[in-house]
């Protein structure tokens, strides 16, 4: 881009250094655009191995499912920075093993699991889910997992555990982008007993048969589908469960913008993006988002009476 | 090319052929990627980014060009000022283009309720609608014709720019490190206007190269 040649002046003798750092920054800034993905397509990804003895499961959409390459190079995961492609450059810094998820609080029997012990706890089933993120798009995403309800069961919940609440890892040296404060960490998710309950909510350990990739929350997360995709908790180290309602990581953040319950709602616009429409991904044209994302015969009764505009 | 304060015909048609290959280059890289497949899983989503990042980017250029050249003392950049201005321009159509066509289908009553309702719309609306004026008033005659309203109406570019940077700010969900850069330059390209500042930049760009044609003055 230099129009001048090498017996020049140099531009830091003519320009205040102050100027002259800020006009750096500002073209290391132009050429990390121009650069960043670059005239070039990504490689194709590595897959994960396969997950033995997995069932088809219950709820299961017909509807097209995403392509694997979509799923794991589009991706909100802000502990590996804010775009869509830098979660799948910056997750290998993640370690799955050893991991263990500590489950505590409001239960009879509190309890570390390591992971390849939670792996086993129940058959593993797929389970075809569409998601909806907040910020219009959507995929479908053929799942591996079990019902949380099979961990919950195991543990005894106490008459005071009203709530879970779901800590992501916090590990700056694992998660690079955590050492920005973009978000308050670790990321803190929650959802009601009922809500937790509810067979449509997964702990999900895998997708398209095999092992989660790092990028989509490995090794355990959290799959809400009829939940703003937020919701969905990823990278799973500790489930609590307590009385009163969890503070959430986007709550904290953004308290007017993202409420607790954050279900999918056509009728309820976020201020920064309509809520009526939503790109699946891989399609041109628009489609109508659905009530609870489509799955209001299987969710509409846990918010009978409640005022959903209120409690967005 | 030698930095000089005038350049010979050649030199000019040179550059100027150069400064429309660089800014051409990132509408030919979204069609490079478009055909490769290189636009990611929500292309639109990507060509909107792209789009509103080159908008930016090009009304900064526009606006670091008299700083530059009351720094450096060569005249002959204000010859580039327009080019970038209307590429500038041309990416904003681009820009609001994607969102009218492959965003909304051109559905009239969903973006007359967009452009109410999500601020961030608003402005960027506000925006492109204030940039129209200064590209229909960019040719040569027409800075002769408005006189002194020409200069008064072309520093709208900077409302503009400040509209395009919370433009950004207001869409970004909560990392504001690339709005904030914009921020900024905007910010360092406004002080360098500052009447005390400008003075001692002309006089010490004066004293740095003996110019044919003093710095400051116009072309
Ligand atoms: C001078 C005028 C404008 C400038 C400088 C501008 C600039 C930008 C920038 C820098 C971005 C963000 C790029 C990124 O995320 O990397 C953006 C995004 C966007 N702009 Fe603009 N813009 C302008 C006008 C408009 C107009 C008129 C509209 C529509 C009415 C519009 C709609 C959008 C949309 C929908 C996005 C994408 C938001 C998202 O992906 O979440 N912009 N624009």
């Amino acid at each position: 881009m230099r129009i001048i040649g090498q017996d020049d002046i140099p531009a830091s003798e003519i320009t205040p250094r102050e100027v002259y750092l800020k006009r750096r920054q500002f073209m290391a800034g132009i050429a990390a655009l121009a650069v960043s993905p670059a005239f070039a397509a990504a490689a194709p990804p590595v897959r994960g191995a396969r997950l033995a003895g997995v069932k088809p499961g219950r709820f299961s959409t017909r509807e097209a499912q995403t392509p694997y390459e979509s799923v794991t190079t589009y991706n909100n995961f802000y502990e590996f920075g804010t775009g869509k492609f830098d979660p799948a450059e910056n997750a290998h810094t993640l370690k799955t093993r050893p991991w263990t998820v500590s489950v505590e609080g409001e239960i009879k029997r509190p309890r570390l699991y390591d992971i390849d012990e939670l792996l086993k706890l129940a058959p593993l089933e797929e389970r075809v889910y569409r998601l909806r993120c907040v910020e219009g798009w959507s995929m479908v995403i053929p799942w591996v997992g079990f019902p949380l309800a099979e961990l919950i069961r195991r543990v005894e919940p106490s008459g005071n555990a009203r709530f879970v609440e779901f800590h992501t890892l916090h590990d700056p040296a694992q998660m690079p982008f955590q050492r920005s404060s973009v978000l308050d960490w670790p990321y803190v998710e929650g959802l009601r007993i009922d809500e937790a309950n509810h067979p449509l909510t997964l702990l999900a350990v895998g997708l398209y048969g095999e092992v989660l990739p790092r990028q989509n929350g490995a090794p355990v997360r959290l799959v809400v589908p009829w939940k703003y995709g937020f919701k969905s908790a990823k990278s799973i180290v500790k489930i609590r469960f307590v009385e009163k309602p969890p503070l959430t990581a986007w709550m904290r953040a953004a308290p007017n913008e993202y409420g607790f319950f954050s279900n999918v709602n056509p009728k309820v616009d976020h201020p920064r993006w309509s809520q009526a429409k939503e790109r699946r991904i891989g399609e041109f044209f628009k489609r109508d988002t659905l009530m609870f994302n489509g799955y209001a015969d299987q969710v509409a009764h846990l918010y009978r009476g409640l005022d959903l505009r209120k409690f967005f | 090319m030698p930095l000089t304060a005038r350049l010979t015909p050649r030199q000019i048609i040179w550059s100027k052929a150069l400064l429309w290959a660089i800014c051409l280059a990132p509408l030919l890289r979204l069609v490079v990627l478009g055909l490769n497949g290189g636009l990611g899983a929500n292309p639109i989503e990507f060509i909107t980014r792209s789009t509103g990042t080159w908008t930016l980017v090009g009304l900064l250029a526009t606006l670091a060009v008299t700083p530059l050249r009351n720094l450096s003392g060569l005249n002959w950049l204000i010859r580039f000022r327009r080019l970038l201005g209307l590429f500038a321009f041309f990416y904003a159509c681009l820009h609001f283009t994607t969102y009218l066509w492959l965003d909304q289908f051109f559905d009239p009553s969903s973006i007359a309720r967009d452009i109410i309702k999500r601020p961030f719309i608003t402005v960027g609306f506000a925006a492109f609608i204030l940039l129209i004026p200064l590209a229909a008033t960019s040719r040569q005659h027409m800075m002769k014709k408005l006189g002194r309203n020409w200069q008064r109406l072309h520093r709208l570019v900077y409302v503009i720019a400040g509209l395009g940077i919370v433009h950004y700010w207001w869409l970004v969900k909560k990392d504001i490190s690339q709005p904030l850069l914009y921020a900024c330059v905007l910010a360092v390209l406004l002080v360098m206007r500052l009447p005390r500042l400008q003075h001692s930049l002309l006089a010490r760009a004066r004293d740095a190269a003996p110019r044919s044609c003093k710095p400051g003055c116009r072309e």
